[in-house]
């Protein structure tokens, strides 16, 4: 999930914190690291490679006269280099990490030892099929978990990401309407609450969106669905749980309304983790979800990638699932890798090869160590976790949506920060001072100066409790108008606040030699 | 279960601060038709032992590319990786961190961003570069799609060359999109074709070198041509160690470079994770998808980096995106970054030279084997050839000399017509006790 800091650029105030300055501009263990362009050698390197008898006369004119302008580090400058940046980012290995709608949950370290087994790591896609049983069969039982917790009777697993699953799911939704002779469906529609990545992909493949209201309990508003369902709309986009952290109630309506007016279902499964064991998708009408690996089965984020987006699919729709896919052959599995023959409706391919073998794997370690008694606890635990945060923290901050229990995550509003001067960018940057990751901010868009905090299953009670106590203590603080601790914030972090517009209005995005500096010969 | 930290104790206090009375309480906006009674019908929970097991299990019913003499490439290449590339991205700071959006806590990952930029800029010979892309061919589909956006056209032409799955792929997205896509006949050297296709309605073309018969062109007469007519051109890479030694995108007048980066840092995987390079002329960058990472300043003067241009993005812009990528392929682009910069200038160049070295060898030792037609004139580190017969009933006879001899063209595209032609790869990791394999057994099965 994005957040939606950098829709309100920051300039943050000149003010100097010059009493911390150090001589060097290192402070305690975190190191002032150059850029590689600056650390390293034209001509050092940290690999050593056969020199061999090169010999260009097959190539001619086509050899690089140019030198490309590339540093080069020794492996124990490249290690320091990588290790001291690595010292100025936060991570869940650090602490809680309540980005709400991100799912920032633990990485088994065993997921990471067997996405490494040479015999998945160093597969080539297009060898031998003979020769890939095992990573064939692997697909496979990802395949079957994938839709018995679903409940869905058809996956296509090669969605790279969420939005790579959601146009998936689109384009299927687009080649059945088709098929049928409906291409006249040009619309999507689209609660406000959603995702950015929502109507982005709807409108990547060419459909118009439409925004559906969300009541004052911060649902989809049944009565506003109803009279913008008509014969132009292809499909309704719904996150479930939402982006509020709400179950819908309706959903199950939302459904039978959406297929009575003859578009397609697709479920954002974004929060899926909060109902995975519990709740099957297939059990409330969705045609079409996809299922971000990276989020409810746990394959590391590694600072925004690589994700995988598998969508299951629903009878009317899994004939135009794309290519390939996992078929039992004569000779054992096979990839069925053209859209022909049984795969004739396909609507094409997503990408180049099979989608994302190293998050497959991970994906299929997590959930064989949950079992089907673990993804319900997760589910369970990451229910509670949530709810006992917005316990904690009701009497001080103002939840969104106060009646009832949320899901997966809690959503506060900034009513309570009325009149403290204090914005709920100003709280989250303070948070950094007290060593906590901020949480989701502005987003949802419905819900003003919108926090949203998701703790997830993995954290421990102590740690929710620690969590809690900042918040408190911060709420109390900004409440008692010492808001400059606020403005000021984060002071102790690795960088103060940086200066957003000033990137946007003049970009640098890639490193220039200073005019001074010697061209490089290598 | 080793994962979930709360005890029973815990998640009874917790209730009772909540005020529930029972989990099943707090899932009482589930429908009640909808809620599932009883466990799904899957295993229980299992250890690690059992599951490590299970997944060796499945490992080693797979025969890894380093098993022995292997010749695939068409798109993924085995190269050998440093240990201290693999050690690094398993930093937790690193692994288990999000996309940066707090900049303040996130200057490793955002500054590392910042160099892979900087890095792919360089190699591709152009201004500006994104932050990754999920693949080289999804970024291909995405170059195509800027294009439109660009030029306010809807056609696309793509060679002859290009990688059918990468055809393919753009197709599917940018057909979505309305666009016409003229895709040539598959040819070893399609630029007069190429040249013939373009008009005044084209937004772009699309080249690949080296192209997916592994040969290498210089497209500057193709760029001339586009521009003249008012189209981009987009320059696709699938194998980005050729950086090192070949003419950029850039510098034969690319507007837009694509390229899979998995050859730098990045293992098989089996065909992923892998991360898309994405490089542009700069007055071209607001048109750009995907993340960009920007130098700033901090509130004390001091250098950082942001995401920034974000009002291109889904987050923000909502359907006007110039894309609906979120996620992309970060830690891929890390080891990318990594693997490049203990190579650097010198090491990239050896590294290329040692892999043209390997493919002169292994194209030398082809053209000894009768019945062989080589039909890749300028190569970098693949060639194409053509077998008497069918190319992938040959690869399944090498495999029982324990020879893993190439993809046959026809698995890439079955309606091509080229049954007959195999692609073969060499790296630095091919050794000339693989190539006398390959050539033995190519021998022995082409029945001479």
């Amino acid at each position: 999930m994005s957040m939606n800091t950098v829709g309100r650029p920051t300039r943050p105030e000149a003010s100097s914190s010059e009493d911390r300055a150090t001589l060097t501009g290192g402070r305690g263990l975190l190191q002032d690291e150059p850029l590689i362009f600056e650390l390293g050698g034209w001509r050092k390197t940290g690999v050593d490679l056969p020199v061999v008898d090169f010999d260009a006369s097959d190539l001619g004119d086509l050899v690089r006269a140019e030198p490309i302008g590339l540093p080069g580090l020794s492996e124990p400058e490249a290690v320091r280099h990588y290790v001291r940046l690595s010292q100025k980012n936060h991570a869940i290995d650090l602490a809680i990490y309540p980005l709400g709608s991100c799912t920032m949950k633990h990485n088994p370290r065993l997921n990471e030892k067997m996405a490494r087994l040479p015999g998945f790591a160093d597969l080539h896609p297009l060898q031998p099929q003979s020769t890939v049983q095992g990573a064939l069969e692997l697909m496979h039982r990802l395949a079957h978990w994938l839709k018995t917790l679903t409940g869905m009777p058809a996956v296509a697993l090669s969605p790279k990401a969420g939005a790579h699953g959601e146009l998936c799911g689109l384009l299927a939704i687009r080649a059945a309407h088709e098929a049928a002779g409906h291409g006249e469906r040009r619309c999507v529609l689209v609660p406000s609450s959603a995702h950015g990545t929502n109507p982005a992909t709807a409108a990547f493949v060419g459909y118009s969106v439409q925004e559906i209201a969300q009541t004052t309990d911060g649902r989809v508003d049944l009565a506003d669905l109803a009279a913008k369902l008509g014969p132009d709309v292809a499909a309704v986009m719904v996150t479930n749980p939402n982006t509020c952290g709400l179950f819908e109630r309706d959903i199950l309506e939302i459904a039978r309304l959406t297929h009575e007016a003859g578009a397609y279902f697709y479920c954002d499964g974004a929060n899926f983790n909060a109902i995975v064991g519990r709740v099957r998708p297939g059990d409330l009408g969705v045609d079409a979800m996809h299922i971000n690996l990276h989020k409810t089965f746990s394959t590391p984020h590694g600072g925004g990638g690589p994700g995988a987006g598998p969508v299951v699919l629903s009878a009317a729709l899994a004939p135009f699932a794309p290519a390939p896919w996992v078929v039992h052959g004569p000779d054992g599995l096979a990839l069925q890798e053209e859209a022909s023959g049984e795969a004739a409706q396909a609507f094409g391919r997503l990408c180049a090869f099979h989608g994302q073998m190293g998050m497959y794997v991970r994906a299929y370690a997590y959930m064989r160590s949950h079992g089907a008694d673990g993804l319900r606890q997760v589910a369970e635990d990451a229910v509670l976790n949530a709810n006992y945060i917005k316990a904690r923290l009701s009497d001080l901050m103002t939840p969104a949506f106060p009646h009832g229990p949320c899901m997966h995550e809690a959503l506060f509003d900034d009513r309570w920060l009325e009149g403290t001067g204090v914005t709920t960018l100003d709280f989250a940057k303070a948070m950094i001072d007290e060593g906590f990751h901020p949480m989701t901010m502005y987003f949802p868009l419905v819900v003003h100066g919108a926090m949203l905090i998701e703790p997830t299953e993995t954290e421990s009670k102590r740690e929710l409790d620690r969590f809690c106590e900042a918040l408190r203590a911060l709420a109390t603080a900004a409440q008692a108008g010492d808001s400059e601790r606020f403005k000021q914030a984060p002071a102790l972090a690795p960088l103060r606040r940086l200066d957003e517009t000033l990137a946007a209005r003049k970009p640098r995005l890639t490193w220039r030699p200073e005019p001074t500096a010697v061209a490089p010969t290598p | 279960m080793r994962y979930l930290p709360l005890t029973p104790d815990d998640r009874a206090e917790m209730l009772a601060a909540i005020g529930a009375p029972d989990v099943d309480a707090l899932f009482r906006d589930v429908p009640e038709a909808a809620r599932a009674g009883d466990l799904f019908d899957l295993p229980l929970h299992a250890g690690e032992l059992e599951v490590e097991r299970e997944l060796a299990g499945l490992a080693a019913r797979n025969r890894s590319a380093g098993s022995g003499p292997f010749f695939c490439g068409a798109g993924a290449y085995r190269h050998h990786v440093p240990a201290s590339v693999d050690h690094i991205i398993q930093r937790s700071e690193f692994l288990t961190s999000y996309t940066p959006y707090q900049p303040e806590i996130a200057q490793g990952t955002l500054q590392v961003l910042f160099e892979f930029q900087s890095q792919v800029a360089a190699l591709t010979g152009l201004e500006v570069a994104n932050a990754s892309m999920y693949d080289g061919s999804t970024a291909c589909a995405e170059a195509v799609m800027m294009a439109q956006r660009v030029t306010r056209r809807e056609k696309a032409v793509l060679c002859g060359g290009l990688h059918p799955h990468y055809a393919a792929t753009t197709r599917t997205i940018a057909h979505a999109e309305g666009m016409e896509i003229v895709r040539l006949p598959a040819a070893v050297d399609g630029e007069a074709a190429l040249l013939h296709a373009i008009d005044g309605e084209t937004a772009c073309v699309v080249v690949q070198t080296p192209n997916v018969f592994g040969a290498v062109a210089n497209v500057t007469r193709i760029a001339e041509a586009a521009h003249a007519a008012g189209a981009l051109l987009i320059v696709v890479t699938t194998e980005a160690v050729s950086f090192g030694l070949l003419k950029s995108p850039g510098a034969m007048g690319a507007d837009i470079a694509v390229a899979e980066g998995q050859s730098i840092g990045n293992a098989l995987n089996f065909g992923g994770p892998y991360v898309g390079l994405f490089a542009a002329r700069e007055k071209l960058v607001r048109q750009m998808p995907g993340r960009l990472c920007g130098e700033t300043v901090d509130a004390d003067g001091r250098r950082g980096f942001v995401l920034t241009l974000s009002t291109r993005e889904q987050h923000i812009r909502r359907e006007k995106a110039t894309s609906n990528i979120c996620t992309n392929s970060g830690l891929c682009a890390l080891a990318f970054s990594i693997h490049l910069s203990l190579l650097g200038e010198a090491g990239l160049r050896q590294l290329a030279e040692a892999n043209h070295f390997r493919a002169r060898e292994l194209k030398m030792a082809l053209h000894a084997v009768p019945g062989v037609e080589i039909l890749t004139p300028r190569y970098f580190n693949e060639l194409a050839i053509r077998v008497p017969g069918d190319a992938a009933a040959l690869v399944e006879a090498a495999l029982a000399d324990g020879v893993v001899a190439g993809v046959p063209f026809s698995r890439l595209d079955p309606a091509a017509g080229l049954g007959d032609v195999l692609l073969l790869a060499a790296t630095e990791t091919t050794t000339s006790d693989d190539i006398a394999a390959l050539t033995r057994s190519l021998q022995r099965n082409l029945g001479r």
